[in-house]
Order: C-alpha cells, then structure tokens, then sequence
C-alpha cells in the first residue's frame, strides 16, 4: 500500500504533467492510434480539481488530486508485500539491561496477549543464566535477535522466512512448510514450532501478516517479530511498553537513539558507557539485540523467585554453571 | 536369449508360484504398515504434538530414520558399482541384492523426510519457491538425481534377464507378467551390437552412481555440517557420512545375502566366498568408519570448547551405553568376528552384519539427538518434560513401517523378476566352463 503511494509520489509531477493535457497514462500507446476522440473522452471525466495534501512515506509533503485516490486492491498482497519489504530508512537495535531484570515475566506475558500466543508457545524467553561457578548467576531476556547474517534465513528452503531493510527478520506462516531447518539453524533458541492446531480465536476482519504472525498455524515456525506491526504505527514494541523495571530499550541504530519508555538516550553512549555487549558474538550472526551486563544491579538474582507460580520455578530447575 | 532351466527355476522360485509362507509374511508386514499408517493418520489430525520432537529437539527419529536408509542405498553404488568397474568376478550372484537395496531405500528414504515436515500439504512448495542457499534444496536435486540414476543403472542391469524370461518357453506364469517382459526387455535378444551398448552404458552408470551417491551423503551431512550448532558443526561430516553409509550398505547386503539364501535355497550360488569378501570389505570400511568416529570425537574431546565438552559429557553420561555400543561395539565387534579366519563362518559374518547395521543405526541418534538437547543457551523457561527426547508410539510404528515396506518391496520384486541375475550367472558359467 504504502510502496504504492511512494511509487506514485515519486511520479506524481510527470503524471499530474500527463493530466493536465488530458491523457491517462495507460492511455498513451492507444492515444497514438485512436487520435483525438480518445483525447476528448478522456478530458471529459478527467479532474475535479480538487487537490490533498499527502505525507509520503520519507516525509515530504505531496499534492495530489482527489481523483488519483484510488483504494488499493488486494490487501493481503500489499500487507505482505510491505511485510516483506520494511520500514524504510530505518535500522531497529534492541539494548536489553541485564542489572535491571528480575524476572518480573511481564514481557512475556505482553507478548503471548498481544500475538494471542498459546500456552508452551513463547516467543520471549527468560533465561537464569551462569557463566562458570567462579561468577553469579543472572536473569537474561532474550527475544529473536533478528541477526544480521541470519542462519535462519540462509537455510530456508522456500523463502519463508526473510530479512527486511529495517532489520527486522520475520516468518511467513502461509509460506513455511515446517521442516524446522530454521530452527536447527538458529543458534539461540529463539523460533517455536506450533506442534498442535494453536485454537486461538482471532478477532473478526483480522487479515495475516507476517509483522504479527496472527494467527499461529499449526505445522509451522514462529518467532518474536520485534512487534513490527507496532513500529510500524510508530510505538514501542509490546514487551517494552510492559517492562515494569525499564530494562528494555528500543530503537533506531540510523538515529543512535534508544528508549525504554521512561527515558530516551544515545545508542552508542549507553553502548560505551555501560559496556554493552552481544550474545556469543564469535558465532559471527551480527544481532541487533546488545546486553549490557548485569553490574550494581537493582535486584538480587534471587527475588526473580519470588512471588512466582510453582510451575515457573520449575523451569530454572537445571539452572547452574556452564 | 536362451537360458539354462536350472538355472531360471533356482533364481526365480517365486516368479511361477507363490508359497504360502510369502503370503503370511507378506500379511504380517502388511500389519506393521497399516499400523504406521494409522501412526500417520493421528500425526496428520492432531498435530506433531503426537510425536515426541519439540522445541528443542526438533528432529527425532524421522531424521534418523532418513538419513539411515539414505545411507543404506550405498550398498548398490558401492558394492555393484565399484565392484562392477574394477570387474571382480566374485560381484555376480550378489549385485543385484545390492542395487534393489540401493533403489528401495532411496524410496523410502525421503517418505521420513515428509513424516518429519510440519505442513505436509506445501511440500510442493520446494519446486514453487526454491531458494539455492538452502542444503535442503541441494538435498532434493541431489537426492532425484540419485533416484534417476539408480532406477536406470538397476534398469540396465534387468534387461538381459527380462529377455531371457521373455524368451522361455514353458515359463508357467500370468499372461500380463509375459507382456511386462516383452516391453521391459525393449527388444534385446544379445546381438553383439547391443550387448555392447548395455555394456557400456553399465559402465557409464556404475560411475555415475559412485558420485552422485557421494554428493547425496555429503549434502545431507551439510544439513547438519553447516549450522552452528555444537557437534554437527564439523568439516569432516562429509566424509564421516559417506563412509558410516558405505559401512551400513555393506552390512545390510550381508545380512539380506543371508536371508535370501536361506528362504530361497541358494546355496549353490551365494556361498561362503561371498560371505567372506563382502565380510572383509565390511572390515576394511569399519577401520575407515572408526577411525573417522575416533577423529571427530578425539578433537572435541581433547580441546576446552564450553559446548564442545558439554556435549561429550553428555555423550558419556546420559547416552553413555548407546555410545559405547555404537561407536565401540558395533565398530570393533564386526571387525574381530571377521578379522580372525577361525571365526568367519557364514552365521558369525552375518551377526556381525547386523550389529554393525544396528550400531550404525544408533550412531545416527546419537548424532542427532544429544546436540540439540545441548542448545547454546540451556534449555530453561520451557516445560520440564518438553526437555528431553523420547519417540512415541507413532514414531516407532513410521519406523517400523519402513522396515516393512523395505521387506515388502523386496518380495514383491521376487515376484516379478530374479533376486540374483540370470544373465550374469550364466556369463559366470560359460566362463568357468571355457578356463
């Protein structure tokens, strides 16, 4: 949709130039044969004269005449189509701040509602993680880092999954064919599998796209999609927004700045300042997810088992030194 | 094309007739397939929430189970196609057995592939949006031309024997059996001009085979050899798996040289010397296969990798006796029985046939399965019993499923055409009778 009206921004003085003397543009070639009948058909029913102010999607301001509106045409194609693309000009980065973390599990639960993710089918995860028995323990968000030399992307077979300009790698639902290469593929963990129908009920009109991959579909691959439908309208991704503690910070890489919602700062500042870092950087997948590590922390490690559910202290069972 | 009758009866004895142990033991693995199919079925209603794979261990025993009747069809590429080029006398009477393996497994092979693949309805999708980067579709190119090439090399070879039933005159059998000869055999009646192009086009593929058959292992050894992941992450994978297949395919032919002679009374033909040779070369790839397994775990052994000593700690902790009996047992076992001559008899060959086939069995899962139970970042936040690996009832009955149909499709071939070559017997006889 929006490639649409770009495309017709970028023409617009050359076709309005078009107009103005009368002749549609598909209308040219034939003009050619059928001479000045056409010509006077066409200045009949040509302009209302009435002219938009339009924002173009880099930003600029257009003119266009009411009578060049036309409603896209296929939606699900334009969604997946600009699913595909991405957002233009635009680099995302998360900074997750590992001293702030207490596993107060709200980012989890804002993503499972916000994606009507079901049950055993998470696409953040939280980690209690130790490094060697020498050093402490400490609690580790980790979404899809959306890597910029994405195994994930490299082995699937049908195009499935991709990476878009903005950074962003997402899965096509109606594309995968489960054959789980990706998540084989994926050196952290980060992609689910629906291994049974998802039976999740999805609000009337909804139409798929890949930037919310709602609904899940059983038999296929799923993994957190930065909540690109969210950047699109310009907010926070979901678990940002839910952090109590602050501890996720979002932004654009292109603009160097980063925000948790409470307050913004410079990327490469909070990057150097507080040594930020990124998960198993030898394995060379580039993320765009950093950490900062977890030093003068807010929380002791322990009170992330505080106040849970016994079935949420079972998962740490294992937790230790490795 | 003229045969000896002896020899026509005592090679094809289920062609004229059909005995009534072939219809029981059909039956029987008719019911292990249906079970597998049902298998299938509740896959195919309920989900891969049937199987035992989730989200860690998302390849289970159907990925076992492929690349181990991949590795099967070597049999055929090795033992007739190497055997065939370097023109060793001894090959006759078993290299038809080899090439039905190789053309057998390669069907169904693949099928644990579509058992495996969560949207079974998009498999077509492979062929609508190939993407070159990815090992799988150098998987599906490799594996059809393989298939291509094996169906025509084991084609090549039936030809001459087509003819000879053709040609038999009081051959007792139904009148569409006569007809599928008359059009199999092409019309070759072994003038000197057509025996020499079948000759050289056996020549031709017997090589041909020998390479796509290394390029089908080695591309499926680089689905896991290109990835990250601790354990599969290995240059030697290639090689390793070119060589454990060898190894499988070799031991199968013993074991199935076995079964034939015995049920089809062939001693006169498969005899000890068979046994013996096909034995020593087992051993001799056993050497190669071991001394590869030794490498590639000596390395992540001896070394301080956090993941690689992880997953050895793993390998000789929780899978501790299935590593020693795949990677111990079933490598030496088979090469001491064989080694010392005072224990070669053709029941001893033949055991160690089938641990070597086993263990090899076994080494695949032990490849598969324990590395991704061994993930970069531990496996937590999930649910306790979503951990570990254990197949389920469906995924055994899809194994087993496969065994049956593998021993189904030997039989019904038995049916229609001869388990050892008639023409090449015959070829072996005129020469014995000439020296």
């Amino acid at each position: 949709m929006k490639e649409k009206v770009e495309n017709e921004s970028d023409g617009a003085s050359r076709r309005n130039f078009l107009k103005k003397v009368g002749v549609g543009v598909g209308a040219i070639s034939v003009a050619g044969i059928a001479g000045s009948t056409i010509l006077k058909g066409n200045a009949a029913n040509a302009k209302s004269g009435k002219k938009i102010k339009l924002l173009s999607p880099d930003g600029k301001l257009v003119e266009v005449d009411q009578d060049d509106i036309k409603p896209a045409g296929e939606i699900v194609a334009d969604l997946k189509t600009e699913a595909r693309a991405g957002l233009h000009n635009r680099k995302f980065s998360m900074v997750i701040d590992l001293a702030r973390c207490k596993n107060a599990r709200k980012c989890v639960e804002a993503c499972q509602e916000g994606h009507l993710l079901p049950k055993d089918h998470e696409w953040l995860k939280l980690y209690l993680l130790q490094d060697d028995n020498l050093t402490s323990k400490y609690w580790f968000p980790r979404p899809c880092f959306h890597c910029d030399k994405p195994m994930c992307v490299s082995v699937c077979p049908v195009g499935a999954t991709f990476k878009r300009s903005d950074g962003i790698v997402l899965v096509d639902n109606q594309r995968c064919i489960g054959c789980k290469f990706c998540m084989t593929g994926c050196p952290f963990s980060a992609r689910v599998f629906n291994w049974k129908d998802p039976e999740v009920t999805v609000p009337e009109g909804h139409v798929y796209d890949p930037e919310t991959n709602i609904p899940a579909l059983e038999g296929t691959v799923g993994k957190c999609v930065f909540c690109a439908d969210k950047l699109r309208i310009g907010e926070l991704p979901r678990c940002v927004s839910a952090c109590p503690m602050g501890v996720i910070y979002f932004g654009d890489i292109l603009e160097d700045t980063v925000t948790n919602g409470n307050e913004t700062v410079r990327f490469s500042k909070l990057i150097s300042d507080r040594a930020g870092y990124r998960y198993r950087e030898e394995l060379g997948t580039l993320p765009s997810v950093f950490y900062l590590p977890p030093t003068q922390r807010m929380f002791p490690v322990e009170s992330g088992l505080e106040d849970t559910d016994e079935s949420i202290k079972g998962r740490y069972k294992n937790a230790g030194p490795r | 094309m003229k045969a000896d009758r002896k020899l026509i009866q005592d090679l094809t004895p289920e062609i004229e007739n059909t005995s009534i142990t072939w219809y029981i033991t059909f039956i029987i693995l008719f019911g292990i397939f249906a079970t597998g199919v049902y298998g299938l079925y509740q896959q195919i209603d309920k989900g891969h929430i049937v199987t035992g794979m989730r989200d860690n261990v998302v390849w289970g025993f159907y990925i076992v189970n492929f690349i181990f009747f991949m590795g099967l069809s070597y049999s055929g590429a090795l033992i007739s196609g190497v055997l065939h080029l370097f023109n060793t006398g001894w090959r006759k009477p078993i290299i038809r057995i080899a090439e039905l393996i190789t053309i057998i497994s390669l069907i169904i092979g693949p099928f644990f592939i579509f058992f495996c693949i969560g949207r079974l309805d998009r498999l077509y999708y492979l062929f609508l949006y190939p993407r070159i980067q990815s090992p799988i579709t150098w998987d599906v190119i490799a594996i059809m031309t393989d298939l291509v090439g094996c169906f025509l090399y084991l084609y090549l070879s039936f030809i001459e024997d087509f003819a000879i039933l053709r040609d038999y005159p009081d051959l007792k059998v139904a009148p569409w059996k006569k007809k599928l000869y008359k059009t199999l055999s092409l019309g070759f009646t072994g003038t000197e001009k057509q025996m020499k192009i079948l000759n050289n086009a056996r020549t031709v593929m017997a090589a041909m085979v020998i390479a796509i058959a290394i390029i089908v292992y080695s591309v499926l050894a680089w689905i896991f050899g290109v990835t990250l992941q601790p354990g599969w992450h290995s240059t030697i994978f290639g090689p390793y798996f070119v060589i454990a297949a060898v190894f499988s395919g070799t031991g199968l032919l013993i074991i199935l040289m076995w079964i034939f002679r015995k049920i089809y009374h062939l001693e006169a033909y498969i005899t000890k010397r068979h046994f013996v040779n096909v034995g020593v070369l087992l051993t001799v790839i056993a050497a190669f296969y071991g001394y590869f397994t030794f490498s590639d775990y000596l390395t992540k052994w001896y070394g301080s990798i956090k993941m690689d000593s992880i997953l050895i700690d793993k390998l000789f902790t929780d899978y501790y006796s299935l590593f020693i009996f795949a990677n111990y047992i079933g490598i030496l076992l088979p090469c001491i029985i064989i080694a010392f001559p005072r224990f070669r008899t053709i029941p001893n060959i033949t055991i160690a046939a089938v641990i070597a086939v086993t263990a090899l069995w076994v080494n695949r899962y032990i490849i598969v399965i324990p590395t991704l139970e061994t993930p970069f970042l531990p496996i937590q936040d999930v649910r306790p019993d979503w951990i570990t690996y254990s197949p389920t009832w469906v995924e055994w009955s899809l194994t087993l499923a496969g065994v049956s149909v593998f021993a189904m499709l030997f039989m019904l071939v038995s049916k229609i055409a001869p388990i050892i070559s008639i023409s090449e017997m015959q070829e072996q006889d005129e020469n014995e009778l000439l020296n």
